[in-house]
This record gives structure tokens, C-alpha cells and sequence, in this order.
């Protein structure tokens, strides 16, 4: 064992760390210069004309310049340190982690399904709407999708980057069917979901044999084009404008409103708002819910062991004699099916779309919950979810920053450029995500020893492992 | 066949700007096999440099030489979009190198939306443009409706400096020491490490090349259209994107050649057809070469080593 | 071109196939096949038989060309020309041979044997239906899955067909259970065979080299293949290691009547286990034999010494002083 013994930081470290940061602030500089420096504006002529920033630009090459400084004098030396010690066994992080996972799931979904009224008993039935469906079905829409993209990407290692369209499938396939054939949300969700899938098939069907890269820039060209074709379509679509007065979706039966069948009049109580909105939040749990079910239900069957042995090693897979082919479209086809199921929701909850809704940004935005969370993982990707589509909805209530950086400050124009450097950040720091650990489909240790005599010679090997292998 | 001419005469200059960003993708994905998802936001933070300098050696220094001005927005463009490239494969792709097949990928994917949503926030969301710096045309022929076939002062303009530059690159990937070391790691990165190459060099110089002729590009696309928005990086990215394909991904003449068959076909496919569906016909492509034609035109087909 | 052999295999006018040995009944014949890749002819007008129960080696120096042999038989490369026929069971399906080849489908059925044109058919029904399975140069495991994970996944055909294509899994009834516990006790069955019982829910990653080399063979032998094709099963492996393998592979010939056929390097091995040898250069079957025959061949010594062919005298090779 090394014994470093820690020095104060001598002349040497500071020059050092001094001429990094200056470096580091003429980069900066350099890069900053023409976009951060300059602005561009257009003056009462309509000419572009400039403006400078330099008090701003400083600032941003001093943090930059500083931060650099900070990490060379301090942070580098204690990586280095660190990076020295003899590392700790694998086991010790892992029984922690465990017992945090045994405690962390049932709290979340029992929160979860208190979220409605703990909220309604804070901020009473006015305020509860904006935390109920801003925050609640948004977010649990988006964990349904993450968990059904989780089939596509995390379990069998497919890159798909047009995703939404799939969303788009199902809530187009709800508007257009309730409107034209009046059929109720309940017979069309599943309709949806099953169209989706059919698109799944098609889609996928051409395109997965292609190798990863490839796959993910082909998925992204369809799914551009299913959005140009929305936007085109007029006829059909009615392009940008969307398709508006969408049916809602009922109790079963019972509407929503403040007639005398409705929901509010039959159970006695003053109309309001909230019920459908507590509704579509019960609703979207359920279905976010049985996605996880069916995913971790799937795990266990061999078609999504082949999944997971097909992101690991697809030639492996093919000398096994499974038929690579038709394992990647099953998880194509049940991915884009819970991408309809939640388009259908989508469509329903909101009462009109359009195809703004479907960008390549949201599919970029879903992937990114994957592959953030932790691929394969379900409680990673959840929480991945809410840190991400509830950080963002959370800026739009920090009104209070107006007061540090004045009156035009809007902290939604920043919520995209956080979200990329998000991304980049959490790739660079931890490129397997937030859960890395996977939890293994079966164990010989849950099955009772066999009466198996051990053929062939007893050698107890002792070796210390040659590879430490995570997968891919 | 005057319309035809002219929108050839278009094509071609469209194709010019397409190809010189698609040398970026096809050189960055065969060095070190990895798509530059970002690559098509570098091209617009270029083009907004060039504004940039532009405006300032107009109304600060008063500059009255079109060329020259041209010329040092074209020069210090290449010098800063260089910079802003090496930084970025410094910090988000290097440290992936060894990580899974995906992991670079998704880091582009997070850059693109870094850059673009950077410039929205630091330069506005309204598109910008400039007054035309020249508007002169060469008239080649005359139809007897009064249809007119010429070619611009601009067109010629981005003609000569795609081509120049294009020499010049050609010129440094094959004679020069550089280009063999980037040849070299093409073909195999571990080799070319133990004959003493630096790789993370010449991986940076490659970007550096990758991003000086989006630049290039980016220049000329403004000087061009006059106009440019935070918006631009995405579907002229994607389009740069489908032309390295077509031409074989890896292959830099083949990346030339599938800027130019783009850029007809998009022009083409908007003067015959509809405007509307015109960037449907690029994705269209893009899918159809993958499926069907994955080494492109001018690649090689990939036999996968078992 | 290639050597005379003595120890040839049955061709056109020798005695029946049922009335000879076991050994002599082929199990795998590969007739001229040819491989090119553009320009480059990896493998010229290769043939070669493997007998049922015998354990065959494919020998050659660095670059022969025998994984590309191997992806060939295996079906992840399609040979430009050339028959690769299989057959199993009842040998007497070896006279449909020519009618299969004039027919042009893939496979054919007669009395309880089947026989297979491997060049007609994609990498996974090669495994799937005609039941080769293969190792690979650099070991292919499941990294992330554990080691019962990996014998399970090759085990995956019998378990989907028996879950009703993941419908009856899913609801849970009892015929699935049942298989799936019969694949465990399989799985469970080699793991005790290659001592990994006790590593059974560890990542396959972490198994030492020798482990993971094992595994990957019994994870093949779970796939309950005729022939067993191995690519360089000893590499890396100490002698004592080596030993055990070739008990190991002696064991899975003798009590799972599978052939193998093996490309290894390790002249030790290669000559303790081997039935049948056949040596490959450049592409080319340069001599094809016992063990005890190859050894004394002074074609095979020149290939691997690099020697020129013009200074091989028989028996021996000239040194050059």
C-alpha cells in the first residue's frame, strides 16, 4: 500500500494550477467571444445590429477560470489520490444499495398513490389541479413511456430514436376513431395499443437488422417523417392546426361534467374540475403500473432473458440458435404498443393534439430517461423520470429568481439547454446510468439442490477473477 | 430545360454547402466510428460566428471591401467553430472511448441539444439576417418567355471556396504526415497506436478539420440565404447526414458526391414537385440508403468479423 | 493439391455407410468448398470428412483460414461455393444426398435420420435445426448475466416452444413451470460437470479465464448439439488446465454421443484427443490424417516453420547450414 503523505500545496501545484486556468479562460474566451460577448438585435430600422455583453462574458470566463483553477489545486490531486487506493471490494456498495432498493419501491408507489389527496389537503381543490396533472400525469406519463422505451433500449439494447412516433400513433388512432366512430376510450385504448404495435412491426421489420448507429439514425428518419406526414396530411390530420374536441374519457360511463349525470351530481358533491383530473391520475398510474408488471413478469420468460442476452452479444445469441430477427421485433412491437396505449391516454387527457406534440425532442427526451436511469432498470428509470420532467416543471415555478436576475429572466427558455448538459454530464460521469446494477432473472439458489453427483475431476480452482466484466 | 439548368446550376450549390459538412460526419465516423450527432448544430454556431464577425467588421470597423471582410469572417469562423469542436470532443466524447458502442452517440445527441438550446438562449429565438452583400448575377442564357438562367456573384462565390477548400483538404489527408496518421488510425486504432501515432491527436486534429469546414460552410450558407436561426442545425444536419451515407460513409469522395446528388435532388424535388414534402424526400432517402444500401455508393460493404 | 488420406472417408463407390464402423459413418462433409471475399480467396476447393463420434481437429499455421472454415459450416458466412452436408441419425438419409443438392431446399428427412445443407442455411437454424453448435476465438459469454443466465439462454427454443411462445408463460400455467424447472436441472447438471455450481448467480465476467472457456462450452453442449464445433478451446489455458480440457471433451464425446470438431493450436492437445486430422494453409487442405500421421507429414512441418516447399526433401526437411 502507497503511503501518500498529504502535503500542503506547494509553489509547484499553484503555478500549475494557475497556468491551467488561465489556459482553460482563453479557451473560454475564445469560445464565448463571438455568441456570449455579442448580441445580435434588431434595431427600430430592422437592421442586426450588436450589442455587448462583456460584463457577462467576464463573469462566465472568471466561474470557468476559477472552477479550473479549484480542480487542478484540489480535485485532480485527490482523483489521483484516490485512484491509488486498493479498490473496495465489489459486495460492500451493493448490500447497502439492495436494502435502499427493498425500502425505496414500496414507499414510491405508496406516495405515489397518496399523491391526490396529501395534495388536495395541502393546497386545497384549486391549487391541487396544477400538482396533480402538470406534475402528476405528466410525470407518470412520462415514466409509462420511459418504462416502454425501457423494453426497446434497456432490455434489448435497441437504440430507438423515433419513439414518439409510436405515442403519436395512439393518440392520433383515439382522436380520429372517438370522433368519426364515437367509440368509447375504454374499447380504443386497447385498439391503439394494438395499432401501434402493428406500426412496430412494420416499421421494424426492414430496419433491425441494421447495427446499432445505423438503427438509431433510421428510427429517427421515421420518426420524422410520421411527424411531416402529420403536419402534411391536412385532409386527414388537419396538419398544424390538430384535431381538437377530443371525447374525454369517462367514469365508465359517467362524464365529467356539471350536468346531472355527471360524475360530480350522481355522487352528491359541488361540481369540479378535480375529479377528472384525480381520475386521469389513477388512470395513468394504472396503466404506467401494468407496463412495469408486464415488464418484470417478461424478464422472467425466456423471450426477455433473449432480450437481454441480445444486448449483450448478438452473434452470441444467433450461435445459441435463437432467431435474432424475430427477438428484436418482439420488443419493437411490445414497446410501440405502451407507446399507443399512452398516446391514447395523452390524446384523452388533453382534448385536442397537434403534431408539435410529437418532435424528435421528445423522443430524444424519453431516451434520455433510459439511459439516464439506467438501462433495463425500472425504479432508475422512474426516478430519472421525475427528476427530469419534474425539474423541468418545477423551473416554471421559480419566479423567485426574477428578483436576482431581473424581470425578463424566463427559467423555461433554460430548461432544454439544462436537459443537454444533463445528458452529456451523466454520460461522462456515470454512462450506465443512475441504477447500474441489474438484478439477475433467475437464481440457482432459489431452486433446491438436485441429487446431482458431480461427474469428472474435483479441482477447487482459486484463482482471483482475470476480467471484471459489467457487459456492455 | 432553362428551369432544369437553373435548378442544376442551384443543386450544385446547395450540394457544395451539404458536402462540406458531410466530409465532417464521414471523417469523425471513420476515425472513430461514431456518429457526430452534433455535427449539424456546429455547422449553425458557425454560421452564427460568421454573423457575428461579420457585424462587427461592417458597422464597427466600417469595413468597405466585401472580400476582404469575407475573408476574415471565413478565417477567424474556422479559427473559433475549430476551438468550439476540440473542446467538445475533449470533454463529452474522449472520456466515452471506451465505454459501450451507444455511450458517444447519446453524448451528441445531449451536445446538439446544448447547442442549439445555447444559442436560442444567448443570441434570441428570432431568425437573424443580414442585408445581401452582393447581388449581381452572370446571365447564361435567355428563354423567349423571359425566363432567365444565370448564376450569382454568391453561387460562383461558394463554387470557389467549396473547391479551394476542397483541394487543400484533399492535399492534407493524402500527402501530409497528418493525413497518414489519420488514415492509418481509420484502419486500425490499436496498430497505429503501437507504431507511435498519437492517437488522441490526431483524433483532435480531425475534429478540428471536421469542424474548420463546417465552418467553411456555414459561412457560405449565410453569405448565401442570408439568414440563419438557432433552428438551422437540425434538418441541414440530418440532410449533411443522408449525403455521407449516399456516398459511403468513411469515403470522403464519396461524401463530396453525396452532397451534390442531395443537393440536386432536394432542388430538383422542390421545383417539380412541392416544396412541403421537400425534407420528407431527405429522410425518405436517408432510410431507403440505410436499408438497402448501407455502404453507400462509393463505400465498401462491412463484413462483420465473427 | 491436396495429400492423399488415408484414413479417407466414404465417397462414391465405397462400401455402404450402415454396413461400415461407427466412426467411418460421416457425421459432417465438407466437399469443395471456396470462400472469397472480393479479391481475396480465403479458402480454395476445401474438402474434408468428419466421422460420427470422432473428435476432429483443424490445424493450420496463423491466417489458414480455419475460423472462416469454421463460419462457414456454422452459416454466419455464406461460402461462394461448395456442399456442406450434415446428417444425424439413421445414416441411411446419406443417399438423398445428391436429391437434396438437385432439389435446392435445405434439409431432408427419411426413416429417423435427417441430413442438412449447412450453406443454405442462416447462423441460427444451423443450431436450431441441424444442431451444430460452436465456441468461439474470443470467448462470447453473457458478461452481465450470470452463469445460470447463460446456460438458460441457450436453452431458450425448447422454453419458448414449451411457454407457448411466451402466452402460456405469462399466464402462469403449470407446463411451463415444469420445463422451466427441467432447465434448470439441466443447466445445473453441466454446471456441476465444469465445477461452477457455486458460481452459479455470479456475472459471468467474473469467472476466471479457464472458468469462462468451460462455461462457454457447456453452454453450447445445452443446446443439445450432434457436433460440437470449437474455436481454439485451449488458448490461454496452462497445461494442467489443457489436461482437464481434454477430459473434459473426451467425456462430452463419449456420454452425449456428440462430435466435435476443433481448431486449436495446442499440439499437445491436438494430438492426446484427436481421432482425425486435418491440416489447412492458405486457404488449402495440404494434408488430412491420424494424429500419428500429421505429425511425421513433412508438408505440415514446412507450413508451420515457414520453410520453402522446394527444400522439403521426404521425410525430413534440409537445414539450411
Amino acid at each position: 500500500m502507497v503511503q501518500e503523505a498529504s502535503r500542503p500545496a506547494s509553489r509547484v501545484d499553484l503555478v500549475r494550477a494557475l497556468r491551467e486556468a488561465a489556459i482553460t479562460a482563453l479557451i473560454a474566451f475564445g469560445m464565448f467571444l463571438p455568441l456570449i460577448g455579442f448580441n445580435t438585435v434588431q434595431n427600430i430600422h430592422n437592421e442586426l445590429v450588436l450589442e455587448t455583453r462583456w460584463p457577462l462574458l467576464a463573469a462566465l470566463v472568471g466561474i470557468i477560470a476559477v472552477g479550473r483553477f479549484l480542480y487542478a489545486l484540489l480535485m485532480a490531486p485527490w482523483l489521483a489520490r484516490r485512484a491509488m487506493r486498493p479498490r473496495k471490494q465489489h459486495g460492500e456498495g451493493a448490500v447497502w444499495r439492495a436494502r435502499l432498493g427493498r425500502w425505496l419501491i414500496p414507499f414510491t408507489l405508496g406516495f405515489a398513490v397518496v399523491y391526490p389527496p396529501l395534495a388536495l389537503s395541502v393546497v386545497g381543490f384549486q391549487g391541487a389541479v396544477k400538482w396533480i396533472d402538470n406534475f402528476g400525469v405528466q410525470i407518470l406519463i412520462y415514466v409509462m413511456l420511459g418504462w416502454g422505451l425501457n423494453i426497446v433500449v434497456g432490455l434489448a439494447g435497441l437504440l430507438d430514436l423515433g419513439y414518439v412516433a409510436f405515442y403519436a400513433v395512439g393518440a392520433y388512432s383515439y382522436a380520429l376513431l372517438a370522433k368519426t366512430f364515437g367509440l368509447s376510450f375504454w374499447l380504443l385504448l386497447p385498439l391503439a395499443g394494438c395499432l401501434a404495435a402493428f406500426w412496430g412491426i412494420l416499421l421494424g421489420f426492414p430496419v433491425l437488422r441494421l447495427r446499432g448507429d445505423y438503427l438509431a439514425i433510421v428510427t429517427l428518419a421515421f420518426g420524422e417523417i410520421i411527424r411531416l406526414v402529420l403536419i402534411n396530411w391536412v385532409p386527414v390530420t388537419n396538419g398544424y392546426a390538430g384535431i381538437s374536441s377530443i371525447p374525454r374519457p369517462t367514469f365508465f360511463g359517467i362524464p365529467f361534467n356539471a350536468s346531472d349525470e355527471g360524475f360530480a351530481a350522481r355522487l352528491g358533491l359541488e361540481f369540479s374540475p378535480i375529479y377528472r383530473t384525480i381520475f386521469l391520475y389513477y388512470l395513468i398510474l394504472a396503466l404506467a403500473l401494468v407496463t412495469a408488471a408486464v415488464t418484470l413478469r417478461l424478464r422472467r420468460l425466456p423471450i426477455g432473458r433473449a432480450w437481454e442476452a441480445l444486448r449483450e452479444d448478438e452473434i452470441a445469441c444467433r450461435s445459441l440458435g435463437i432467431n435474432t430477427t424475430n427477438t428484436k421485433l418482439t420488443a419493437f412491437a411490445m414497446g410501440a404498443m405502451f407507446a399507443g396505449f399512452a398516446g391514447s391516454f395523452f390524446a384523452a387527457r388533453q382534448g385536442f393534439i397537434s403534431p408539435e406534440s410529437f418532435t424528435f425532442m421528445e423522443s430524444a427526451v424519453i431516451v434520455a430517461i433510459v439511459v439516464l436511469g439506467g438501462m433495463g432498470s425500472l425504479l432508475g428509470v422512474a426516478i430519472a423520470a421525475v427528476i427530469m420532467i419534474g425539474g423541468t416543471e418545477i423551473m416554471r415555478e421559480l419566479d423567485f429568481l426574477k428578483v436576482v436576475f431581473g424581470n425578463e429572466f424566463d427559467p423555461t427558455q433554460y430548461r432544454m439547454l439544462l436537459f443537454g448538459f444533463a445528458m452529456v454530464l451523466i454520460m461522462v460521469w456515470k454512462p450506465r446510468g443512475l441504477i447500474a446494477t441489474r438484478e439477475p432473472s433467475a437464481l440457482l439458489s432459489d431452486y433446491p439442490v438436485a441429487a446431482t453427483a458431480p461427474l469428472g475431476p474435483r479441482s477447487d480452482v482459486a484463482e482471483p477473477p482475470l476480467v471484471r466484466g459489467h457487459g456492455p | 430545360m432553362e428551369v432544369f439548368t437553373q435548378q442544376l446550376i442551384n443543386g450544385i450549390t446547395l450540394g457544395s454547402i451539404y458536402g462540406l459538412i458531410a466530409i465532417g460526419y464521414t471523417m469523425v465516423f471513420g476515425i472513430i466510428g461514431m456518429v457526430n450527432f452534433a455535427h449539424g448544430d456546429v455547422f449553425m454556431v458557425s454560421a452564427f460566428i460568421a454573423l457575428v464577425t461579420l457585424l462587427v467588421l461592417t458597422t464597427w470597423f466600417g469595413m468597405g471591401s466585401v472580400v476582404l471582410a469575407l475573408l476574415i469572417v471565413l478565417i477567424v469562423a474556422m479559427l473559433l467553430t475549430s476551438l468550439v469542436n476540440w473542446t467538445i470532443e475533449r470533454v463529452a466524447y474522449r472520456p466515452l472511448r471506451g465505454s459501450f458502442r451507444l455511450a458517444p452517440l447519446i453524448s451528441a445527441i445531449g451536445m446538439s441539444i446544448f447547442l442549439s438550446n445555447f444559442v436560442q438562449v444567448a443570441q434570441g429565438p428570432r431568425v437573424k439576417s443580414i442585408p445581401p452583400l452582393f447581388n449581381d448575377v452572370i446571365v447564361l442564357m435567355s428563354s423567349s418567355d423571359g425566363y432567365d438562367v444565370s448564376v450569382s456573384y454568391k453561387q460562383l462565390m461558394v463554387w470557389a471556396v467549396t473547391a479551394a477548400l476542397l483541394v487543400a483538404f484533399w492535399f492534407v489527408v493524402t500527402k501530409t504526415a497528418l493525413g497518414r496518421a489519420q488514415r492509418a488510425c481509420e484502419q486500425d486504432q490499436k496498430m497505429a497506436a503501437l507504431l507511435g501515432i498519437d492517437v488522441d491527436r490526431t483524433v483532435s486534429i480531425t475534429f478540428v478539420i471536421a469542424a474548420a469546414l463546417a465552418a467553411v460552410a456555414g459561412t457560405m450558407y449565410l453569405v448565401y440565404y442570408g439568414v440563419i436561426s438557432f433552428a438551422d442545425g437540425f434538418v441541414p444536419g440530418v440532410k449533411a447526414f443522408t449525403a455521407a451515407v449516399l456516398g459511403g460513409i468513411g469515403s470522403l469522395p464519396g461524401a463530396v458526391l453525396g452532397g451534390l446528388l442531395i443537393g440536386l435532388i432536394e432542388t430538383m424535388w422542390s421545383a417539380y414537385f412541392s416544396t412541403d414534402y421537400k425534407d420528407v424526400a431527405a429522410f425518405s432517402i436517408l432510410a431507403i440508403t440505410m436499408i438497402f444500401l448501407p455502404q453507400g455508393i462509393l463505400g465498401r460493404p462491412d463484413v462483420e468479423k465473427v | 493439391m491436396s495429400a492423399p488420406s488415408s484414413s479417407a472417408a466414404p465417397v462414391a463407390g465405397a462400401p455402404h455407410p450402415a454396413a461400415l464402423s461407427p466412426s467411418q459413418i460421416p457425421i459432417l462433409r465438407v466437399e469443395h468448398l471456396t470462400m472469397r471475399f472480393g479479391g481475396l480467396v480465403a479458402i480454395n476447393d476445401f474438402s474434408f470428412t468428419a466421422g460420427h463420434g470422432d473428435i476432429t481437429a483443424l490445424i493450420g499455421p496463423n491466417g489458414a483460414g480455419k475460423t472462416t472454415v469454421f463460419n462457414c459450416i456454422t452459416g454466419f458466412y455464406k461460402p461462394t461455393e461448395g456442399r456442406i452436408a450434415l446428417q444425424f441419425g439413421d445414416p441411411v438419409v446419406w443417399d438423398e444426398l445428391e436429391a437434396l443438392t438437385e432439389r435446392g431446399t435445405r434439409s431432408v428427412a427419411r426413416a429417423n435420420g435427417m441430413l442438412f445443407l449447412l450453406e443454405r442455411m442462416p447462423d441460427y437454424l444451423v443450431t436450431q435445426k441441424a444442431r451444430v453448435a460452436r465456441t468461439f476465438q474470443n470467448i462470447r459469454l453473457f458478461q452481465g448475466m450470470t452463469v445460470l443466465e447463460n446456460l438458460l439462454v441457450a436453452q431458450h427454443n425448447p422454453l419458448m416452444w414449451a411457454s407457448g411462445f411466451t402466452a402460456l408463460g405469462a399466464l402462469g400455467l403449470r407446463s411451463y413451470a415444469r420445463a422451466e424447472r427441467a432447465a434448470i436441472d439441466k443447466a445445473r447438471y453441466w454446471l456441476d460437470k465444469i465445477n461452477l455450481a457455486k458460481r452459479a448467480d455470479d456475472p459471468a465476467g467474473e469467472l476466471p479465464y479457464g472458468g469462462q472457456r468451460r462455461l462457454e462450452i457447456a453452454r453450447a453442449m445445452c443446446t443439445d448439439p450432434v457436433l460440437l464445433c470449437l474455436d481454439e478451446p485451449a488458448a490461454g489455458l496452462n497445461p494442467n488446465e489443457s489436461a482437464e480440457l481434454g477430459r473434459y471433451l473426451h467425456a462430452i464425446r463419449d456420454e452425449h454421443a456428440t462430435s466435435i470438431l476443433l481448431i486449436e493450436h495446442d499440439m499437445t492437445v491436438v494430438m492426446e484427443i484427436s481421432d482425425h486430422v486435418v491440416v489447412l494453409d492458405h486457404g488449402q487442405k495440404i494434408a488430412d490424417g491420424t494424429p500419428e500421421e500429421i505429425r511425421n507429414d513433412p508438408k505440415v512441418i514446412a507450413a508451420y516453420l515457414g520453410v520453402e516447399e522446394d527444400e522439403v526433401a521426404d521425410g525430413g526437411i534440409e537445414t539450411r547450414s
